[in-house]
Order: C-alpha cells, then sequence, then structure tokens
C-alpha cells in the first residue's frame, strides 16, 4: 500500500491541445480520493499518468517512495479499471478473475480462495461459468471491479467503474466499494463526473475543470464551501443558487429583495455573488416573517422531498429544498425567506470565493 | 380534446415479448409518465401509440375513437425530440415555422403561434439568429419550440433529457412543467428516471417486462407501491427490505430481529413477508420502540444528509440522517423504524398487503 504524490503535472498532446495544464495532489496512503469534473477536465488524462499509460509532458508521479515517471505500467504495482473493460473473451468468469493471480504464481488454493470471496462481493455466483459474450455490460463491469479487486495491488485507479450499470446495482456497488476499501485499506483513486458517486465515495475530492484543480476537500467541505462558481453549480442536486447581491445597511441584499446575513471579511468595491444552497432557503406563506413576495414556478415533488423553483424578482428562479409535508402549488403566491448562518460569497469576475 | 388509451396493447418481436397486456389511459391535458427500466416496453407503447409499431393485438383510442388503425399522419401527434437537428442556414423564426408552412398554415396564423410559443420558452430574443449563434441549451429550447408550436392532439416525448448533462436536466425538468402548464396540452412522456416521473407527471404508469405495475399520481407510487417491484423501483435511496413473518403481536425477522407487528397489518401468522422501509421512515438519531440492531456498514455523505449504511443481519438497510452524523464502520448501533410509514409485501406474491385503519 502507498500514497501518491503528483506535482506539476501538465499533458499536452503533438497536436497541441492542453489535455492538463497544472495538476497537484496528494494522496494518502489508504485514501479513496475521487477526482471529478465535467468531461474534458482532464481526470482521466491524470488518472492515465499514474498508471503509466499516458506520458506527461512535465511533473512528477510518486507511488509510495518511488519516482515512477519512467516505470512501465505494469511495474507500478497498481490495478485500473476502465469504464470499458477488456476481458478475456475466451475464459469464463471464474478463469477470468484467477488469472491475475496465477500470472503472479500464487498458490491454487489461495487464487481459489481470493476468487471465491470477490464473486460473493460482486454476487457473480451465477455468473462464475459463463464467457464474457454471455454477459451484460453491467456484468462485464462488475466481472471486471472484481478481477481487480483480488490482486490487492499497493493501489487502485479506477475510471467511471459504475457507468454502465443501471441505477440500482450502481447504488449498490458503491456502498460495497466503499466499504470494501475501508476494510483493506488499500489506496484508490476513482475518477467520475457523477457528483452523487464522489461525494458518497469519497474521503476527498479533487474538483477538477479545464485541466486545473479548482478545489480539493472533503464531501462536506465542498458542498459547505465550494471554492469557486464552477465547483458551487457542479456539486449538489440541484445545485447551489447563485443570487447577485450588493451591500447594504450591514446587509446582503439581492435584486429580488432577498436579504441575507453577510460574512466577515467581504471585500470592498466588488461586484459579490452569494450562494446559497436549496436547503437554506424557505418557502412561506405570503408576507411571512422576513420573507420576500414570490411565486412558485414548480413543485418537483422527489417523494422524501419537494424542490420549490420560485421567482423572486431576482435575475433568476431560485431552487428550494422542503420536506413533502410542505403544500404548495404551482403558481401560488408565496413568500421567500433564508434560513441559517451567512451565505458564501464570490466575487463576480474571478468566480472565486471571497468569504 | 386529447386523450389516449391504450388497451390490452401486445407486441412480440421473434420470440421476446414487449408488450403483455398494456392497458392505459391518459385523460386530457395531463402530464403522463410512463416508467421503468430499459426492455419494460415504455418505448414500443409510445410507439404503438403514435402508430409507428404494428400490434398484435390491442387497441389504441384517441379522444374515444378507435384509432388503431390510423396512418401515424392521421392520429394528429407529435413525436418532440424526435428530429433534433435545426436547418443551420435558417433563423430560429423560419425554423419553427418550417413544420407549420408545410401543413400551409398563413403567415398570419404562423406569426402569432410563434409569438405564443416563443414568449413561453424564453426564446423571443433569438428570433433573428442562425444555430451556430445559439448555445446548447438554447437550441434545446428552440428545437423544443419547434415541436411545439403545432397544436397536436397529444405531445409524445422518449426520453428526451437522458443526454443532458445534470444541471441542463434538472433546468429542463422545470421548463418541461412549466411548459405543459402554458401550453394546456396532453404529454406523454417515456422515461428510465424514477427522479424525472415523480417531479414532472401528474400521473405515472410503472412498466416491467410488457406489464403494467401500477398506475397513479407520483405520492400513490412513492407511498404506496402495489408491490415490491415498484418500491424498489421508485425513490432514491432504494427502499430496504427485510425478510420476515407475522408471528402474534410481533413481526420475526429472517435474522432473528423482532419489531412490533404494525397495527394496520393484515396477514395471518406464519406468513412470509417482506418489510419495506424508506430511508427517511428509519433513523439512527432517534429513539423509538421498534428498533433494529445492526452494525454500521458504510456512511455516504450527499451534502444535505448523510446515507447511514447499517448492516442489519444478511441485509444492508439505509438509513437517512444529518450530514454531520459520525460512526466507525463495525459499530453498533439501533435503527429506529416507524412502522407506520412502513410497508409489508407479500414475500412470494410481492404484492403489497392491503391496510386496515388508513
Amino acid at each position: 500500500m502507498a500514497g501518491i504524490e503528483v506535482s506539476a503535472l501538465h499533458k499536452r498532446y503533438p497536436d497541441g491541445t492542453v489535455a492538463v495544464e497544472h495538476v497537484d495532489l496528494s494522496i494518502e496512503d489508504g485514501e479513496l480520493f475521487v477526482m471529478l469534473g465535467p468531461s474534458g477536465c482532464g481526470k482521466t488524462t491524470t488518472l492515465r499518468a499514474i498508471a503509466g499509460l499516458e506520458r506527461q509532458t512535465a511533473g512528477d508521479i510518486r507511488i509510495g517512495d518511488t519516482l515512477v515517471n519512467d516505470l512501465p505500467p505494469a511495474d507500478r504495482d497498481i490495478a485500473m479499471v476502465f469504464q470499458f473493460y477488456a476481458l478475456y473473451p475466451h475464459l469464463k468468469t471464474r478463469d477470468n478473475l484467477a488469472f491475475p493471480l496465477r500470472a503472479v504464481g500464487l498458490p491454487e488454493p489461495e487464487v481459489r480462495k481470493r476468487v471465491e470471496e470477490a464473486a460473493e462481493l460482486m454476487r457473480l455466483g451465477p455468473l462464475m461459468d459463463r464467457r464474457p459474450r454471455r454477459l451484460s455490460g453491467g456484468e462485464q463491469q462488475r466481472v471486471a471491479l472484481a478481477r481487480a479487486l483480488v490482486r490487492r495491488p499497493r493501489a487502485f485507479l479506477m475510471d467511471e467503474p459504475l457507468t454502465n450499470l443501471d441505477a440500482e446495482l450502481r447504488a449498490d456497488m458503491r456502498t460495497k466499494i466503499k466499504h470494501l476499501q475501508g476494510q483493506a485499506g488499500t489506496t484508490m483513486v476513482y475518477v467520475t463526473h457523477d457528483q452523487v458517486e464522489a461525494m458518497s465515495l469519497g474521503h476527498r475530492i479533487a474538483i477538477l475543470n479545464k485541466g486545473r484543480v479548482e478545489q480539493i476537500g472533503t464531501p462536506l467541505e465542498v458542498y459547505d464551501r465550494p471554492a469557486s462558481m464552477f465547483c458551487a453549480e457542479f456539486i449538489g442536486s440541484p445545485p447551489m443558487n447563485l443570487i447577485e447581491v450588493d451591500v447594504a445597511d450591514g446587509k446582503l441584499r439581492g435584486k429580488g429583495g432577498l436579504v441575507l446575513t453577510p460574512p466577515s471579511g467581504l471585500p470592498r468595491d466588488r461586484r459579490l455573488v452569494a450562494g446559497v444552497r436549496p436547503e437554506a432557503l424557505e418557502v412561506t406563506e405570503p408576507g411571512a416573517d422576513g420573507s420576500v413576495p414570490a411565486r412558485v414556478v414548480s413543485a418537483e415533488g422527489l417523494g422524501d422531498e419537494i424542490i420549490y423553483v420560485v421567482d423572486h424578482g431576482g435575475e433568476r428562479d431560485v431552487r428550494v429544498r422542503m420536506s413533502p409535508t410542505a403544500r404548495f402549488a404551482a403558481d401560488a403566491s408565496v413568500g421567500l425567506r433564508h434560513i441559517g448562518g451567512p451565505p458564501v460569497v464570490y466575487d463576480a469576475d474571478t468566480e472565486e470565493l471571497v468569504a | 380534446m386529447g386523450t389516449v388509451t391504450a388497451q390490452g396493447l401486445c407486441k412480440s418481436f421473434g420470440d421476446v415479448r414487449a408488450l403483455d397486456g398494456v392497458s392505459l389511459h391518459v385523460p386530457d391535458g395531463s402530464f403522463f409518465v410512463v416508467l421503468g427500466p430499459s426492455g419494460a416496453g415504455k418505448t414500443t407503447t409510445l410507439r404503438a401509440i403514435a402508430g409507428l409499431e404494428k400490434l398484435d393485438a390491442g387497441s389504441v383510442y384517441l379522444d374515444g375513437r378507435d384509432a388503431t388503425a390510423d396512418h401515424p399522419a392521421a392520429r394528429d401527434l407529435a413525436m418532440v425530440f424526435q428530429n433534433y437537428a435545426l436547418y443551420p442556414r435558417h433563423t430560429v423564426y423560419e425554423n419553427i415555422a418550417s413544420p407549420l408552412r408545410a401543413r400551409r398554415w398563413s403567415a398570419g396564423d404562423i406569426a402569432s403561434a410563434i409569438k405564443e410559443v416563443s414568449g413561453l420558452l424564453h426564446i423571443e430574443r433569438l428570433l433573428q439568429r442562425r444555430p451556430a449563434q445559439l448555445s446548447g441549451g438554447e437550441m434545446q429550447r428552440v428545437a423544443l419550440a419547434r415541436a411545439l408550436v403545432r397544436r397536436p392532439r397529444a405531445f409524445l416525448m422518449d426520453e428526451p433529457l437522458t443526454n443532458l448533462d445534470l444541471k441542463l436536466r434538472v433546468e429542463m425538468r422545470t421548463e418541461l412543467t412549466r411548459i405543459h402548464r402554458g401550453l394546456g396540452g396532453t404529454f406523454v412522456y417515456v422515461t428510465n428516471d424514477q427522479v424525472e416521473a415523480l417531479s414532472m407527471a401528474d400521473y405515472v404508469a410503472v412498466l416491467k417486462e410488457g406489464t403494467v405495475q401500477q398506475v397513479g399520481t407520483p405520492t400513490e407510487v412513492y407511498e404506496s407501491p402495489a408491490n415490491q417491484w415498484v418500491a424498489g423501483f421508485v425513490g432514491s435511496p432504494r427502499i430496504s427490505l427485510l425478510a420476515c413473518r407475522a408471528e402474534g403481536d410481533r413481526l420475526v425477522g429472517s435474522d432473528g430481529w423482532t419489531l412490533p407487528r404494525p397495527r394496520w397489518s393484515t396477514a395471518e401468522d406464519g406468513r412470509r413477508l417482506l418489510l419495506g422501509v424508506r430511508a427517511e421512515d428509519l433513523s439512527v438519531e432517534r429513539r423509538g420502540d421498534a428498533s433494529l440492531s445492526g452494525e454500521l456498514y458504510a456512511l455516504e455523505p450527499l451534502g444535505d444528509r448523510t446515507l447511514v449504511d447499517v448492516r442489519v443481519g444478511a441485509e444492508i438497510v439505509k438509513v437517512k440522517a444529518r450530514p454531520t452524523v459520525t460512526g466507525e464502520p463495525g459499530e453498533r448501533l439501533r435503527v429506529t423504524v416507524d412502522l407506520d410509514r412502513a410497508h409489508l409485501f407479500d414475500a412470494d406474491t410481492g404484492l403489497a398487503l392491503p391496510r386496515t385503519g388508513r
């Protein structure tokens, strides 16, 4: 097991495309570290550079104490699971799982034991004697995941390994990966574009955008204090409301009249944007204390909660998370107010967190 | 008017039975969602309504009239998003006008229809632009406007939001419900995403393997699922299901746990049951009489809440908790169950047990 250090990573392709501008990561031994971002942000290129499948233009990669820049992938002692993973087509699931273990000369009883363990974990029982051709995409994905797990390498690198699975299996696998990683304590670097997956899995999350790291933090840190407006809109569903505000009389005031408690340390003479999570707003009866007049644009029930989209005369509609017992109809006249502590505040021009 | 009724639709492709007696009634002006996993028969149902699929058996009624034998063009239905591409050399206005010109509308009628639909979609200021000058989201709106500008009997939509990123998808959900209210037309909308179904629909029909499992409002489908399968398919995180049986005034789990038997339950002693409880009806923070003992399996923070996965016997139950809840894997804990909000299913048939007194 080992930590992973990525310093000043830069990757430019011969055609001039820059996939990774500048990435520094310090991944601890035993950590489940998630790289999150939209397509084209550089997360997969960074992962492939760690694996040795991509040669960086500049920068260093260390696994444990070893500088691995010049090591071929096979000598880095890592296991990689891709979104699309090639299984050996002529081998049954059972032998696909055993292959990497036999290749390193593990005794056969140990091979069988590890294969059975992985099969049980990934619910592969009925698939063990099939060849890949007779497995669905999701089933192949589970086999690929199991094959990586049996190896017990120094680190796992995962590139969107759950992408092809249906929602139920995906949630189930997510829970299992998290549990297993915790049990085994093996360092894992996990790439995804799915913020729910990132939040629920990661000890820490690096949010990447345009080849750079926008923020690194625990799930609650990136949720509660997104470092930039990009992060604010990328994490959370529905995303954080971004409301342009002015400072007046010691209060933050939005164009729609919404009043927010200002955080300390606000800069002067800047255009400001407040970031307010949907659960930090409340739809009220019209005229309730501290509320501004508003209108319900739509009410979207999700079973255990309702998301209200509300027009309060601001630049754009805001989204409010409420319990399903709240009952306001679409087009109803209502009040809107802020609840909870001061919001995060961004500089409207740099789009970075300022308070 | 725009009522759509499907009665006993059957359709096989080779030896695969895609539709096995699908019956639906879509009331005039409703937003009706057909929800199910891939292979459930949703798209085939939609295509059968549109007249694009020849049925083995069953009938389609439009506004009460049997339209089963009608040509697709004669049904006066619009497939939205089917033709997504815009003409690159034409202005937005011309793009939206094209389906109306094809139907020989007068210039005056075209102008007023475009005025209305562009207002509804907030694209008034884009009308003189060309597609190359539009953002992805704007293009989406224009394509939608072109589909909606006609006033057909009903709009049919097949997973229109699937390929959008999360942020745009959340926005388009709101847009579609708003547009539906503005237009007042009938929407038949196919999706595999239960969030879309719950958040947008007036009524949801849940399909599985070519059969209708349940039709109801989103609240009915979520709070009173007709069977174990619907309970599992609708709602995120997935409902937790625990095998048990009724014994006197207790429910006894197959792993040995016991809970007070819910007052409303109608099961006779000894019958094999599944207790279904949603994450928000379980708690590791509240104390209560009805509780299960388990061990922490994993914590999944989601920002506004954290899911606590607890292993109870051989099952893992998902519990909704405050975002700041803490714990270590392996730690023993108690999970309180709100039995008034729980569900019981017959373990053999999967059907929900009727409730008494609620």
